[in-house]
């Protein structure tokens, strides 16, 4: 399969930047050939860790060809013209430099397994994915847009939650997310999340979890409250395993846990139930 | 902790002195007459330098004050109140409540986090900290106030939800998600009062709202100043200078738009008049209802749509890549 143009002109701009050969495995220490990660989708070939992935690249991994990005041109803003050790502007352009992301979620449209459907992929090197104004305005956009074409959608999650520097603003964000959703899923469209490392905050508390068919990445961790807030209220550790995918599998949260490299085909396989079911869906609960 | 501790104290000894002369003034009354007016005009120079102008972590400290009135002061006040209990599936979570009510004559789901009056009850209500099995008491609430047609009335008044290991294991992220799903979808109409202080999502979970009305010295914000410190610097004892970022005031979200009206407070804030506080707050409720009683469920609806769909939307270039 060709290489489309707009993931050519990506990978150039991404291979500029990380200049770096290696990574190192955060769980088991082995040190990975860059390349050889990439092609493995960014999992440990030793101990199956899946490490945190680039939107275009996980994109480019879930569409068939193309993809029509939709929601780039939204700007970013300052609602508050926020400053602490760095101006806010400040911290979005390192960002923007750093990732070559314009924020940190990417949405479009593209052909998944034969079906078209929508898809939204955060980006934890943006900002730790964190929600403001511009990731909202891009889900709800790329949610209006699956109703008007009556398509599926799958968003990948990845977020450390609501951002501070866009205060209420950003906190506004679940309402705006939810009220698309709602549209979206009163109008018989499906919503698929799956949630990678880590879904936490304001994004685990809306759109993460109002989806028809949740499914997470092994390992990752998912939650309302962060780890060391947790910690701190309760005054003692965590165990390793609280919060992870396989956990909330274990306590009924999530509807399945699977390895990235199947996470393609079980996303075809549920958009074809969903196609032959179609004739029987319910559409427009309320219009 | 508290900016106002050593000045209110001040405060304090003034109402004291002046006490002690009303009782002793049968005596003398013409002398003591003057020097309780002379008391009376420093008590209110003092309240003005303490509570004139508060600093927007001061305002944090009146919107946590122990003698605030909390949602049940507000729900005492309706003509009566049959409390609901329950998510039907694990237990009653105390740090809210809710049940129909008549308020005004008209009948009303009233639903509010409740924090203590005292340790004994912060301890049963958490603190005014919901948990998942409270946030399902709530979506059950607000389908049952679509079932009997009545409006909802929420009273908002929480740090943030329960952060703790139980609410975890129970999917506080669901439970507050879907919360925020059966208010965008009631077919009611929706008046939210932020009465203390409104943390995060745990606190939009009670206020997505066709009115949001926001007390003077109340605070709504992304997270507490506690938890925006520890997240962006990590360091919580960085709160007054996370609270000053924040823009957490009622002033500063009514210019942003995201409340509607502002109830004001007596000089020094709820606490130091409680009842015409509640009053003044049920007035505006009632008339915000009134005027949300035109709307047909459908307009409601559409307009609550909008609504949040404009809050904070970026400007636009109109290139073919951002086009819908
Ligand atoms: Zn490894």
């Amino acid at each position: 399969m060709p290489m489309p143009e707009w993931l050519h002109v990506r990978r150039a701009k991404d291979e500029e930047r990380n200049t770096a050969q290696w990574s190192k495995c955060p769980e088991c220490g082995e040190m990975l050939y860059r390349r050889d990660l990439a092609a493995n989708l960014w999992v440990c070939s030793r101990c199956n860790h899946h490490f945190r992935m680039g939107a275009y690249d996980r994109i480019s991994g879930i569409v068939d060809g193309d993809f029509a990005e939709i929601g780039a041109d939204v700007q970013v803003g300052d609602p508050l013209s926020w400053t602490d050790r760095k101006s806010y502007p400040a911290k979005l352009a390192g960002d923007r430099e750093k990732s070559g992301l314009s924020e940190g979620v990417v949405c479009g449209f593209g052909q998944i397994g034969g079906f078209e459907a929508g898809l939204g992929v955060m980006d934890f090197h943006f900002r730790g994915g964190t929600m403001g104004t511009v990731v909202g305005e891009r889900i709800a956009l790329l949610l209006e847009e699956g109703r008007s074409r009556a398509v599926p959608c799958i968003i990948f999650t990845a977020s450390g939650g609501a951002r501070m520097e866009e205060g209420m603003f950003a906190l506004m964000q679940l309402a705006k997310a939810t009220a698309a959703v709602t549209r979206f899923v009163n109008d018989g469209n499906l919503l698929i999340t799956v949630l990678t490392d880590p879904t936490t905050g304001g994004v685990s508390a809306s759109f993460a979890f109002q989806a028809d068919v949740i499914v997470a990445e092994p390992g990752a961790m998912i939650g309302f409250a962060g780890r060391r807030v947790i910690e701190q209220t309760i005054r003692q550790k965590l165990p390793d395993r609280f919060q992870t995918a396989e956990f909330l599998l274990e306590k009924g949260h999530i509807d399945m846990v699977v390895e990235r490299r199947r996470i393609k085909e079980m996303l075809v396989h549920l958009l074809g139930y969903a196609a032959k079911g179609a004739a029987r869906r319910l559409h427009g609960v309320r219009a | 902790m508290n900016p106002f501790a050593d000045r209110e104290r001040a405060l304090f000894e003034l109402e004291r002195r002046i006490a002690e002369l009303r009782t002793a003034s049968a005596d003398q009354p013409v002398v003591i007459a003057s020097e309780i007016a002379t008391l009376e005009a420093k008590y209110q120079e003092v309240l003005h330098d303490v509570y004139g102008s508060p600093t927007p972590w001061q305002k944090v400290h009146i919107a946590r004050h122990p003698n605030r009135p909390t949602a049940l002061e507000y729900i005492a006040a309706f003509d009566r109140f049959d409390e609901l209990h329950g998510d039907r599936a694990y237990r009653d979570d105390q740090a809210v409540v809710g049940g129909l009510g008549l308020l005004r004559g008209r009948a009303v789901m009233a639903i509010g986090q409740q924090r203590g009056r005292d340790t004994k009850e912060n301890l049963r209500r958490n603190f005014g900290m919901v948990a998942p099995e409270g946030y399902r008491k709530v979506q059950r609430l607000a389908h049952l106030a679509t079932r009997f047609g009545v409006p909802m009335v929420t009273f908002v008044d929480t740090k943030g939800a329960d952060p703790g290991i139980g609410s975890e294991e129970r999917a506080q992220s669901e439970a507050i998600a879907q919360c925020l799903v059966a208010f965008t979808d009631a077919t009611v109409p929706i008046v939210a009062v932020i009465i203390g202080e409104g943390g995060s999502g745990g606190a939009l979970a009670l206020a997505i709202a066709d009115r949001v009305i926001m007390l003077e010295n109340s605070t709504y914000s992304v997270a507490s100043p506690e938890g925006c410190a520890a997240i962006l610097w990590a360091d919580a004892t960085k709160a007054e200078e996370a609270a000053s970022h924040l823009k957490l005031t009622a002033q500063d979200l009514l210019r942003f738009g995201i409340v509607d009206e502002i109830v004001p407070e007596p000089l020094g804030g709820a606490n130091r008049d409680p009842a015409t506080v509640v009053a003044r707050v049920l007035d505006r409720v009632d008339a915000a209802l009134s005027d949300l009683d035109r709307y047909a469920s459908p307009t409601l609806l559409s307009a609550r749509y909008e609504k949040y769909r404009r809050i904070g939307s970026s400007k636009r270039d109109s290139s073919p890549a951002g086009k819908r």
